[in-house]
Protein backbone atom coordinates (compact mmCIF):
# COMPACT_ATOMS: atom_id res chain seq x y z
CA UNK A 1 0.00 0.00 0.00
CA UNK A 2 1.19 3.58 -0.88
CA UNK A 3 2.25 5.81 1.84
CA UNK A 4 0.38 8.94 3.04
CA UNK A 5 1.61 11.87 1.34
CA UNK A 6 -0.39 14.54 1.49
CA UNK A 7 1.85 17.33 0.96
CA UNK A 8 2.27 16.78 -2.46
CA UNK A 9 0.36 18.95 -3.67
CA UNK A 10 1.54 22.52 -1.54
CA UNK A 11 3.43 24.79 -4.22
CA UNK A 12 6.48 25.70 -3.96
CA UNK A 13 7.48 23.28 -1.51
CA UNK A 14 8.97 20.20 -1.14
CA UNK A 15 8.74 17.75 1.97
CA UNK A 16 11.93 16.08 3.33
CA UNK A 17 10.84 12.55 3.71
CA UNK A 18 12.71 9.51 4.14
CA UNK A 19 12.47 8.96 -0.35
CA UNK A 20 14.20 12.12 -0.54
CA UNK A 21 16.60 11.60 2.36
CA UNK A 22 17.28 8.57 0.49
CA UNK A 23 18.13 10.25 -2.70
CA UNK A 24 20.22 13.05 -0.91
CA UNK A 25 22.32 11.54 1.77
CA UNK A 26 25.77 12.48 0.26
CA UNK A 27 24.81 15.47 -0.63
CA UNK A 28 23.32 16.41 2.44
CA UNK A 29 26.60 14.84 4.22
CA UNK A 30 28.75 16.39 1.87
CA UNK A 31 26.54 20.49 3.45
CA UNK A 32 27.42 19.07 6.50
CA UNK A 33 31.26 18.52 6.12
CA UNK A 34 31.22 22.18 5.63
CA UNK A 35 31.02 22.68 9.74
CA UNK A 36 34.47 21.95 9.74
CA UNK A 37 36.72 25.17 8.89
CA UNK A 38 39.21 22.99 7.24
CA UNK A 39 36.85 21.49 5.50
CA UNK A 40 35.05 25.10 4.33
CA UNK A 41 39.38 26.04 3.44
CA UNK A 42 39.32 23.36 1.25
CA UNK A 43 35.91 23.57 -0.24
CA UNK A 44 36.53 27.48 -0.85
CA UNK A 45 39.84 26.81 -2.36
CA UNK A 46 38.41 24.34 -5.65
CA UNK A 47 34.80 23.62 -4.94
CA UNK A 48 34.43 20.98 -7.80
CA UNK A 49 37.36 19.10 -6.46
CA UNK A 50 35.90 18.92 -3.38
CA UNK A 51 32.22 17.74 -4.77
CA UNK A 52 34.18 14.86 -6.52
CA UNK A 53 35.17 13.69 -3.06
CA UNK A 54 31.65 12.85 -3.10
CA UNK A 55 29.49 9.76 -4.74
CA UNK A 56 27.00 12.60 -5.38
CA UNK A 57 25.15 12.50 -8.74
CA UNK A 58 26.61 14.78 -11.63
CA UNK A 59 23.08 16.67 -11.49
CA UNK A 60 23.94 17.34 -7.58
CA UNK A 61 27.21 18.01 -8.38
CA UNK A 62 26.19 21.12 -10.95
CA UNK A 63 23.49 21.83 -8.40
CA UNK A 64 26.02 22.98 -5.79
CA UNK A 65 28.18 24.87 -8.34
CA UNK A 66 25.45 26.97 -9.51
CA UNK A 67 24.37 27.69 -6.02
CA UNK A 68 21.23 26.92 -7.49
CA UNK A 69 19.11 25.44 -4.21
CA UNK A 70 15.65 24.79 -5.70
CA UNK A 71 17.61 22.12 -7.95
CA UNK A 72 19.72 20.47 -4.47
CA UNK A 73 16.46 20.31 -2.75
CA UNK A 74 14.80 18.60 -5.98
CA UNK A 75 17.29 16.11 -5.77
CA UNK A 76 17.04 15.17 -1.81
CA UNK A 77 18.59 18.02 -0.38
CA UNK A 78 17.04 19.89 3.24
CA UNK A 79 17.80 23.43 3.78
CA UNK A 80 19.22 22.40 7.44
CA UNK A 81 21.69 20.69 5.71
CA UNK A 82 22.19 22.94 2.59
CA UNK A 83 22.53 25.82 4.71
CA UNK A 84 26.05 24.65 5.85
CA UNK A 85 26.19 25.82 1.90
CA UNK A 86 25.34 29.36 2.02
CA UNK A 87 27.13 30.01 5.49
CA UNK A 88 30.01 29.29 4.02
CA UNK A 89 29.38 31.23 1.19
CA UNK A 90 28.70 34.06 3.60
CA UNK A 91 25.30 34.08 3.62
CA UNK A 92 22.51 34.59 5.87
CA UNK A 93 19.68 32.31 6.13
CA UNK A 94 17.43 35.28 4.44
CA UNK A 95 19.35 35.45 1.28
CA UNK A 96 19.66 31.66 1.08
CA UNK A 97 15.62 31.49 1.02
CA UNK A 98 15.58 34.62 -0.93
CA UNK A 99 17.49 32.78 -3.77
CA UNK A 100 15.00 30.10 -4.13
CA UNK A 101 12.16 32.68 -4.69
CA UNK A 102 12.91 34.29 -8.14
CA UNK A 103 12.97 37.96 -5.84
CA UNK A 104 16.13 39.93 -5.51
CA UNK A 105 17.31 40.24 -1.90
CA UNK A 106 15.82 43.45 -1.27
CA UNK A 107 12.99 42.15 -3.00
CA UNK A 108 12.26 39.07 -0.38
CA UNK A 109 13.37 41.63 2.42
CA UNK A 110 11.10 44.05 1.92
CA UNK A 111 8.19 41.18 1.45
CA UNK A 112 8.99 40.22 4.83
CA UNK A 113 8.38 43.71 6.31
CA UNK A 114 5.37 43.64 4.38
CA UNK A 115 4.69 40.38 6.49
CA UNK A 116 5.53 38.34 4.70
CA UNK A 117 4.50 35.86 1.53
CA UNK A 118 0.31 35.45 2.42
CA UNK A 119 -1.08 31.86 2.34
CA UNK A 120 -3.82 33.28 0.46
CA UNK A 121 -3.37 31.36 -3.18
CA UNK A 122 -0.88 29.82 -1.37
CA UNK A 123 -2.22 26.45 0.18
CA UNK A 124 -2.61 23.89 -2.73
CA UNK A 125 -1.24 23.69 -6.28
CA UNK A 126 -3.39 25.40 -8.85
CA UNK A 127 -5.07 27.44 -6.57
CA UNK A 128 -6.87 30.76 -7.74
CA UNK A 129 -4.90 33.60 -6.22
CA UNK B 1 10.75 16.97 45.06
CA UNK B 2 11.57 18.99 42.09
CA UNK B 3 8.36 20.76 39.97
CA UNK B 4 7.59 22.11 36.81
CA UNK B 5 7.28 25.59 38.00
CA UNK B 6 6.36 27.17 34.09
CA UNK B 7 6.85 27.05 30.90
CA UNK B 8 8.43 28.94 28.05
CA UNK B 9 8.46 29.15 24.27
CA UNK B 10 9.84 31.28 22.17
CA UNK B 11 10.99 31.11 18.31
CA UNK B 12 14.82 30.07 17.94
CA UNK B 13 15.79 32.31 14.61
CA UNK B 14 19.43 32.37 14.24
CA UNK B 15 19.52 35.89 12.86
CA UNK B 16 18.24 36.88 16.82
CA UNK B 17 21.44 35.23 18.16
CA UNK B 18 23.32 36.98 15.57
CA UNK B 19 21.99 40.38 16.05
CA UNK B 20 22.69 39.83 19.87
CA UNK B 21 26.36 38.24 19.08
CA UNK B 22 26.96 41.12 16.76
CA UNK B 23 25.79 44.45 19.01
CA UNK B 24 22.61 44.86 16.66
CA UNK B 25 20.03 45.33 18.90
CA UNK B 26 19.83 48.46 19.15
CA UNK B 27 19.29 48.75 15.39
CA UNK B 28 15.13 49.26 14.81
CA UNK B 29 14.68 46.31 13.20
CA UNK B 30 15.99 44.16 15.64
CA UNK B 31 14.70 46.55 18.51
CA UNK B 32 11.07 45.49 17.47
CA UNK B 33 12.10 41.88 18.64
CA UNK B 34 14.06 42.35 21.44
CA UNK B 35 11.33 44.53 23.49
CA UNK B 36 9.25 41.71 23.39
CA UNK B 37 11.49 39.81 25.61
CA UNK B 38 12.18 42.59 28.27
CA UNK B 39 9.28 40.98 30.62
CA UNK B 40 10.58 37.76 30.44
CA UNK B 41 14.24 38.82 31.28
CA UNK B 42 12.71 40.71 34.59
CA UNK B 43 10.40 37.29 35.25
CA UNK B 44 12.93 34.76 35.12
CA UNK B 45 15.76 37.03 37.37
CA UNK B 46 12.69 37.03 39.90
CA UNK B 47 11.97 32.93 39.18
CA UNK B 48 15.15 31.88 39.33
CA UNK B 49 14.95 28.25 37.86
CA UNK B 50 17.35 25.86 38.77
CA UNK B 51 17.04 23.67 36.21
CA UNK B 52 15.56 24.04 32.36
CA UNK B 53 14.22 21.20 30.10
CA UNK B 54 15.02 22.64 26.86
CA UNK B 55 12.76 20.70 23.78
CA UNK B 56 14.36 22.73 20.30
CA UNK B 57 15.36 20.42 17.43
CA UNK B 58 18.87 20.31 15.67
CA UNK B 59 19.39 21.89 12.47
CA UNK B 60 22.07 19.14 10.88
CA UNK B 61 24.43 19.54 13.47
CA UNK B 62 24.80 16.54 16.20
CA UNK B 63 22.59 14.58 14.37
CA UNK B 64 23.38 13.65 10.34
CA UNK B 65 21.34 11.84 8.10
CA UNK B 66 23.29 8.61 9.88
CA UNK B 67 21.15 8.54 12.88
CA UNK B 68 17.90 10.69 13.29
CA UNK B 69 16.15 10.48 16.51
CA UNK B 70 12.85 11.18 16.84
CA UNK B 71 13.02 12.31 20.11
CA UNK B 72 16.53 12.32 22.62
CA UNK B 73 17.76 13.52 25.72
CA UNK B 74 20.91 15.10 26.60
CA UNK B 75 22.23 13.66 30.01
CA UNK B 76 25.70 15.06 29.50
CA UNK B 77 27.22 17.10 31.77
CA UNK B 78 28.07 20.00 29.36
CA UNK B 79 26.96 20.84 25.84
CA UNK B 80 29.52 23.02 23.54
CA UNK B 81 27.71 25.61 21.21
CA UNK B 82 28.34 24.32 17.42
CA UNK B 83 29.82 25.69 14.67
CA UNK B 84 27.22 25.22 11.64
CA UNK B 85 29.06 26.74 9.28
CA UNK B 86 29.87 30.29 10.39
CA UNK B 87 31.78 29.63 13.45
CA UNK B 88 29.86 28.96 17.15
CA UNK B 89 28.02 31.43 18.46
CA UNK B 90 30.34 33.25 20.97
CA UNK B 91 28.07 32.21 24.37
CA UNK B 92 28.65 30.03 27.56
CA UNK B 93 29.32 25.96 27.35
CA UNK B 94 25.76 24.78 28.64
CA UNK B 95 25.91 23.19 31.61
CA UNK B 96 23.43 19.92 31.67
CA UNK B 97 21.98 18.40 35.11
CA UNK B 98 23.11 14.97 34.19
CA UNK B 99 21.38 13.09 37.58
CA UNK B 100 18.04 14.67 36.65
CA UNK B 101 18.45 13.86 33.13
CA UNK B 102 19.08 10.09 33.50
CA UNK B 103 15.97 9.78 36.05
CA UNK B 104 13.94 11.67 33.13
CA UNK B 105 15.08 9.32 30.70
CA UNK B 106 14.32 6.23 32.95
CA UNK B 107 11.25 7.11 33.92
CA UNK B 108 9.57 8.70 30.52
CA UNK B 109 11.13 5.22 29.07
CA UNK B 110 9.26 3.29 31.26
CA UNK B 111 6.56 5.39 30.96
CA UNK B 112 6.19 3.83 26.80
CA UNK B 113 8.03 6.95 25.57
CA UNK B 114 11.62 5.16 23.73
CA UNK B 115 13.88 8.36 24.07
CA UNK B 116 17.40 8.36 22.80
CA UNK B 117 19.82 8.91 25.41
CA UNK B 118 22.59 11.32 24.18
CA UNK B 119 26.03 11.78 26.09
CA UNK B 120 28.09 13.57 23.94
CA UNK B 121 26.46 16.11 21.62
CA UNK B 122 26.98 19.79 20.59
CA UNK B 123 23.90 22.11 20.79
CA UNK B 124 23.09 24.23 17.78
CA UNK B 125 20.99 28.16 17.49
CA UNK B 126 17.59 25.82 18.51
CA UNK B 127 19.05 25.78 21.93
CA UNK B 128 21.06 28.80 22.78
CA UNK B 129 19.06 30.98 21.06
CA UNK B 130 16.11 30.89 23.62
CA UNK B 131 19.03 31.08 26.37
CA UNK B 132 20.03 34.76 24.59
CA UNK B 133 16.64 36.33 24.65
CA UNK B 134 15.61 34.75 28.10
CA UNK B 135 19.18 35.70 29.22
CA UNK B 136 21.24 38.17 27.26
CA UNK B 137 24.54 38.14 27.50
CA UNK B 138 25.78 36.94 30.58
CA UNK B 139 29.48 35.00 31.55
CA UNK B 140 28.01 31.45 32.78
CA UNK B 141 24.05 30.73 31.97
CA UNK B 142 22.61 30.98 35.13
CA UNK B 143 20.17 27.31 34.81
CA UNK B 144 21.35 23.64 34.49
CA UNK B 145 19.88 22.82 30.94
CA UNK B 146 18.53 19.35 30.04
CA UNK B 147 18.56 19.43 25.89
CA UNK B 148 15.42 17.57 24.81
CA UNK B 149 15.83 16.89 20.82
CA UNK B 150 13.11 16.30 18.39
CA UNK B 151 13.02 15.53 15.10
CA UNK B 152 11.13 18.15 12.92
CA UNK B 153 13.49 18.37 10.02
CA UNK B 154 13.07 14.49 8.43
CA UNK B 155 9.10 13.86 7.62
CA UNK B 156 7.24 12.67 9.41
CA UNK B 157 7.76 14.14 12.57
CA UNK B 158 6.47 13.12 16.11
CA UNK B 159 2.29 13.79 15.50
CA UNK B 160 1.39 16.82 18.43
CA UNK B 161 -1.01 14.58 20.35
CA UNK B 162 2.69 12.29 21.20
CA UNK B 163 4.46 15.56 22.26
CA UNK B 164 1.76 16.32 24.35
CA UNK B 165 1.81 13.16 25.92
CA UNK B 166 5.27 13.14 26.10
CA UNK B 167 5.26 16.64 28.41
CA UNK B 168 2.90 14.50 30.43
CA UNK B 169 5.49 11.98 30.62
CA UNK B 170 8.40 14.51 31.54
CA UNK B 171 6.50 15.83 34.22
CA UNK B 172 5.48 12.82 36.63
CA UNK B 173 9.08 11.80 36.00
CA UNK B 174 10.19 15.38 37.40
CA UNK B 175 7.55 15.39 40.07
CA UNK B 176 9.30 11.68 41.19
CA UNK B 177 12.89 13.20 41.56
CA UNK B 178 13.75 13.66 45.46
CA UNK B 179 15.94 16.86 45.01
CA UNK B 180 14.05 20.27 45.47
CA UNK B 181 14.55 22.13 41.98
CA UNK B 182 12.91 24.46 40.59
CA UNK B 183 12.55 23.44 36.86
CA UNK B 184 11.01 25.43 34.04
CA UNK B 185 10.11 23.73 30.46
CA UNK B 186 10.61 25.35 27.28
CA UNK B 187 9.06 24.75 23.98
CA UNK B 188 10.86 26.55 21.26
CA UNK B 189 10.49 27.12 17.30
CA UNK B 190 8.33 28.23 15.07
CA UNK B 191 6.00 30.09 14.25
CA UNK B 192 5.11 30.46 10.66
CA UNK B 193 7.88 30.57 8.36
CA UNK B 194 9.09 28.51 5.36
CA UNK B 195 12.81 28.53 4.62
CA UNK B 196 12.52 26.25 0.95
CA UNK B 197 11.71 26.44 -2.39
CA UNK B 198 9.60 29.31 -4.28
CA UNK B 199 6.34 29.75 -1.60
CA UNK B 200 9.67 30.57 1.29
CA UNK B 201 8.61 33.63 2.99
CA UNK B 202 5.35 32.37 4.05
CA UNK B 203 3.96 33.88 7.15
CA UNK B 204 0.53 33.22 8.72
CA UNK B 205 -0.60 35.61 11.61
CA UNK B 206 -3.54 34.51 12.20
CA UNK B 207 -3.08 31.04 12.03
CA UNK B 208 -0.21 31.35 14.46
CA UNK B 209 -2.25 33.75 16.71
CA UNK B 210 -5.06 31.14 16.98
CA UNK B 211 -1.99 28.47 17.68
CA UNK B 212 -0.95 31.17 20.83
CA UNK B 213 -4.89 31.23 21.79
CA UNK B 214 -5.60 27.48 21.69
CA UNK B 215 -1.81 26.60 22.93
CA UNK B 216 -3.18 28.18 26.21
CA UNK B 217 -6.78 27.52 26.42
CA UNK B 218 -7.45 24.63 23.98
CA UNK B 219 -4.09 22.19 24.19
CA UNK B 220 -6.22 19.08 23.54
CA UNK B 221 -7.73 20.71 20.72
CA UNK B 222 -4.82 22.13 19.36
CA UNK B 223 -2.41 18.73 19.67
CA UNK B 224 -5.02 17.02 17.23
CA UNK B 225 -4.22 19.29 14.41
CA UNK B 226 -2.58 16.70 11.33
CA UNK B 227 0.95 17.99 10.17
CA UNK B 228 -0.51 18.85 6.72
CA UNK B 229 -2.25 21.80 7.99
CA UNK B 230 1.23 22.93 9.75
CA UNK B 231 2.66 22.86 6.51
CA UNK B 232 -0.03 23.82 4.80
CA UNK B 233 -1.11 27.11 6.62
CA UNK B 234 2.30 27.73 9.03
CA UNK B 235 5.23 27.11 6.11
CA UNK B 236 7.20 23.87 5.65
CA UNK B 237 9.20 25.03 8.64
CA UNK B 238 6.15 25.91 10.60
CA UNK B 239 5.98 22.08 12.18
CA UNK B 240 8.36 22.91 14.35
CA UNK B 241 5.72 24.09 16.83
CA UNK B 242 4.73 20.42 17.92
CA UNK B 243 7.81 20.64 20.24
CA UNK B 244 6.04 23.70 22.12
CA UNK B 245 3.21 20.68 22.73
CA UNK B 246 5.90 19.24 24.67
CA UNK B 247 6.39 21.87 26.75
CA UNK B 248 2.36 22.36 27.23
CA UNK B 249 1.67 18.85 28.18
CA UNK B 250 3.87 19.52 31.07
CA UNK B 251 2.13 22.16 32.57
CA UNK B 252 -1.83 21.71 34.29
CA UNK B 253 -4.88 22.36 32.05
CA UNK B 254 -5.10 25.63 33.75
CA UNK B 255 -2.32 27.67 33.76
CA UNK B 256 -1.64 31.67 34.38
CA UNK B 257 -0.95 33.47 31.44
CA UNK B 258 2.22 35.78 32.19
CA UNK B 259 3.25 37.01 29.01
CA UNK B 260 2.58 36.90 24.74
CA UNK B 261 4.52 38.34 22.16
CA UNK B 262 4.19 38.44 18.43
CA UNK B 263 6.18 39.76 15.74
CA UNK B 264 6.77 39.83 12.03
CA UNK B 265 9.59 39.49 10.67
CA UNK B 266 13.14 38.08 12.20
CA UNK B 267 14.62 37.23 8.90
CA UNK B 268 12.28 34.63 7.44
CA UNK B 269 10.11 34.30 10.30
CA UNK B 270 7.47 35.09 12.27
CA UNK B 271 8.37 35.73 16.16
CA UNK B 272 5.85 34.17 19.03
CA UNK B 273 6.67 34.16 22.82
CA UNK B 274 5.02 32.99 25.71
CA UNK B 275 5.33 32.43 29.59
CA UNK B 276 2.75 30.55 31.12
CA UNK B 277 2.83 29.15 35.09
CA UNK B 278 1.49 26.67 36.76
CA UNK B 279 -1.47 27.83 39.00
Amino acid sequence: MALDKPYADVPGTTIFDAEQAQKGYHLNMFAMSLMKAPNRDRFRADNRAYLDEWPMTENQKEAVLARDYNRMIASGGNIYFLAKIFSCDGQSFQQGAASMTGMTQEQYAQMMLNGGRSPEGNRYVGEKK
Amino acid sequence: MARITAAVTTSHVPAIGAALDNGKTQEPYWQKVFAGYAKSKEWIAEQKPDVVILVYNDHATAFSLDIVPTFAIGCAASFQPADEGWGPRPVPVVEGHPALATHIAHSVIQQDFDLTIVNKMDVDHGLTVPLSVMFGQPEAWPVKVIPVAVNVVLYPVPSGARCLALGRAIRKAVESFDEDLNVQIWGTGGMSHQLQGPRAGLINKEWDNRFLDRFVNDPVGLSEVPHIEYVREAGSEGIELVMWLIARGALNAQVKPIHRFYHVPASNTAVGHLILENT
